[in-house]
């Protein structure tokens, strides 16, 4: 039975090796925690789950497995069977619901309203006639009043007790979710990469013993200069038109590198790279930089980030004169292709969720310029940006 | 939930931690905890700063009545540093003034905390603390020494076993992660930030004569601090204890931290809950926008 969970956490994608999952065996071989399923809950939590961003997940996949029907939605709320939920619901609907279900637009509209609704709601929620969540007249959630109400997670009306994995409190560490300036900063630590240039400044006692040996006994000195990170970044940041809604994201990326970075260089664009970009948000007109000069001012070593949604018309990439602001003669992919050449290393955030990029053609041409070294900008994303950076 | 320290009379009997005087331990905690202890694997410890992840190895020796070695780790750390080091400059200095006992190098090898807790007589308690802090590649540094508790000192060519496993508690403040074969070893907890029962409970173990008005009104005072969103720094468990000492040592009323007071927007002696000006004016800021809301 416990290989089977073994395997779900597996599914669920959290890291369990082997070697941890004989440390729970031990443990319960120990007798550690046998009392209640309270306690094996933390015993394998402890055992299994070593990073809290996991956390959420793991309560999902402990729910699921030791829930048995609820299992059906395995696809962990992201997806969830449409086939399984019409037929459930077919069986228990009478006609007349039925035909409600029709006046709200049938069940294609049905499963897709579920599927927004899923995603666009955080937190629990009980009562009302929108959301998911328990006690509501909406079709989803469970214990309401609308035919049955389409189940999802939790128990049925009248018991009370909640579990512990069901309060899901580690949602937000979940590191495909939330995105804090501190959870940022770590992720960039990563690019770290430190260093020994500049003046000797710092006593080196390794260095010292080893040349006073080598002098027979004779003291000889020896400094090396200071570490320091030395990784330099040259950020482009998307402002204006529809970057408006993912502003404070990317103040919170900003203001992350700003203090992580020794060598940072920001400069700001709209919707696309073209011959200048600026630095000055109040005189953007009046100080521009051209991108020739950023190209000869910056060596190849400095790392580029592009932020931004990539969400605009194909022909503000392709064509000459395509940007909606200004008259450009040379088209914007030949700028992008630019910078690409000068800088090998160099990724573009999205904060736009991976899932709908596809939906977007110049999404796709943009990550065709790059080399598809586009990235979302959540913490998973940024680690994976940060590792195609070190590369 | 706290039971007393049930100080075991047979020290060959693991006891169970279950939180001391001076510690509320939750149930998950507990849990982690003797596993940890009961396989003899470290327990890695994460949390928000002020949660009580250092104190925790204190409690965990006192409640099990075991020595504690403590080795706390900076950025300049190197994994060597806990085993031992070679002393080479006294050796130096001994050897041009013509001291006998230069020509034993085992003179030279300085104990690292690792080493002193291997060296105990009875089951020790090794916190490290702060294991983040130091090089990215310090823990693969100490894979095998936690996991076969031993090391080899090669100036003296020795191998220095652990009489008894010690239990090892490492704590990380997430600022740098730590690599998979690492964490394998060991068990993992996440000290959560203590819900408002919990809070009453740690409070209650630090000032049992707290006046009860007093407490909830603080406790809820603290909270509304706590969720002001966008704070630099949110204040945690030890700042709340520092800020009751403190109301305490002015004799506050607790009528002076009810929010309603149209007069201040700030609670009393604010400085030990807010720790800089843009979370002090942004707080003032909230509080301001809430009243005149409901006004």
């Amino acid at each position: 039975m416990l290989n089977r969970f073994f395997l779900t956490l597996r599914d669920a994608g959290i890291p369990v090796t082997l070697t941890e999952y004989l440390g729970l065996l031990a443990a319960l071989d120990a007798r550690v925690a046998v009392e209640d399923v309270d306690s094996f809950y933390y015993l394998a939590r402890a055992a299994l789950v070593k990073d809290e961003k996991h956390y959420d997940r793991y309560d999902r996949a402990f729910a699921a497995h030791f829930k048995g029907v609820e299992q059906a939605f395995a696809g962990f709320a992201k997806e969830l069977p449409a086939d399984w939920l019409r037929r459930t619901l077919e069986r228990v609907l009478t006609e007349e619901e039925k035909a409600k279900v029709e006046a709200l637009g049938g069940w294609d509209k049905l499963m897709e309203t579920l599927a927004e609704r899923l995603r666009e709601q955080r937190g629990r929620h009980e009562g009302g006639s929108k959301w998911i969540g328990t006690g509501g007249t909406s079709p989803f959630g469970h214990g309401g009043f609308n035919p049955e109400g389409i189940r999802i997670g939790g128990q049925g009306g009248g018991r009370r007790a909640v579990k512990v994995w069901e309060k899901r409190e580690f949602r937000n560490l979940d590191d495909t979710i939330e995105l804090g300036t501190r959870n940022i900063k770590i992720a960039l630590r990563k690019l770290r990469r430190f260093a020994r240039d500049g003046a000797a400044e710092e006593f080196d006692l390794e260095g010292t013993i080893d040349s006073t040996a080598r002098n027979a006994g004779l003291l000889d000195l020896r400094f090396v200069p200071e570490r320091h990170n030395a990784v330099k970044v040259l950020l482009f940041l998307d402002v204006g038109g529809s970057m408006e809604s993912h502003v404070r994201v990317c103040e919170e990326l900003f203001s992350a590198a700003r203090s992580e970075f020794k060598h940072l260089e920001y400069y700001y664009f709209h919707n696309f790279l073209y011959e200048s970009v600026w630095r000055d948000g109040r005189h953007r007109n009046a100080v521009r930089t051209p991108t020739l000069e950023i190209l000869r001012t910056y060596p190849p070593d400095y790392r580029v980030i592009f932020v931004g949604d990539a969400s605009m018309s194909p022909y503000e990439i392709m064509q000459p004169g395509g940007s909606i602001e200004h008259w450009n003669d040379e088209a914007g992919a030949v700028w992008m292709q630019r910078l690409t050449t000068r800088y090998p290393k160099h990724v573009w955030l999205n904060p736009e969720p991976e899932n709908r990029w596809d939906y977007t053609a110049s999404i796709g041409i943009t990550r065709k310029l790059l080399d598809e070294r586009m990235y979302p900008l959540t913490l998973e994303g940024l680690d994976r940006a940060i590792r195609a950076l070190r590369a | 939930m706290y039971s007393g320290s049930d100080q075991n009379e047979d020290p060959s009997v693991t006891a169970k931690f279950e939180g001391t005087e001076r510690y509320v331990a939750t149930d998950d905690l507990m849990v982690a905890v003797n596993a940890a202890v009961t396989l003899a694997r470290p327990l890695l410890v994460k949390g928000e700063p002020g949660t009580g992840k250092t104190q925790l190895a204190e409690e965990i020796a006192a409640a099990l009545g075991k020595p504690l070695h403590r080795w706390h780790i900076k950025s300049t750390t190197k994994a060597q540093h806990g085993l031992y080091e070679y002393d080479a400059v006294s050796r130096l200095r001994d050897s041009q003034l013509g001291e006998a006992k230069v020509h034993d190098i085992a003179n030279y090898i300085v104990k690292g905390r690792m080493w002193e807790a291997f060296d105990s007589d009875v089951q020790a308690v090794l916190l490290i603390d702060e294991i983040d802090k130091a090089d990215i590649e310090f823990p693969n540094d100490l894979l095998l020494e936690l996991d076969r508790m031993e090391f080899f000192v090669h100036e003296t060519r020795r191998l220095i076993k652990a009489r008894h496993r010690p239990i090892v508690v490492i704590t990380s403040n997430n600022e740098k992660e730590l690599p998979d074969a690492f964490l394998r070893r060991c068990f993992f907890h996440f000290i959560r930030f203590p819900d408002a029962d919990t809070m009453t409970r740690i409070v209650a173990v630090h000032f049992p004569d707290l006046k009860r008005e007093l407490l909830s009104e603080a406790l809820n005072a603290f909270y509304r601090v706590r969720d002001v969103p966008g704070l630099k720094k949110k204040p945690s468990t030890s700042e709340l204890l520092d800020w009751l000492k403190l109301l305490l040592a002015e004799d506050v009323p607790p009528e002076a931290l009810r929010a309603d007071d149209p007069r201040k927007s700030l609670p009393p002696l604010y400085g030990a809950l807010l720790k800089n000006e843009q979370d002090v004016h942004l707080f003032e800021q909230v509080m301001f926008l809430q009243r005149r809301q409901r006004s």
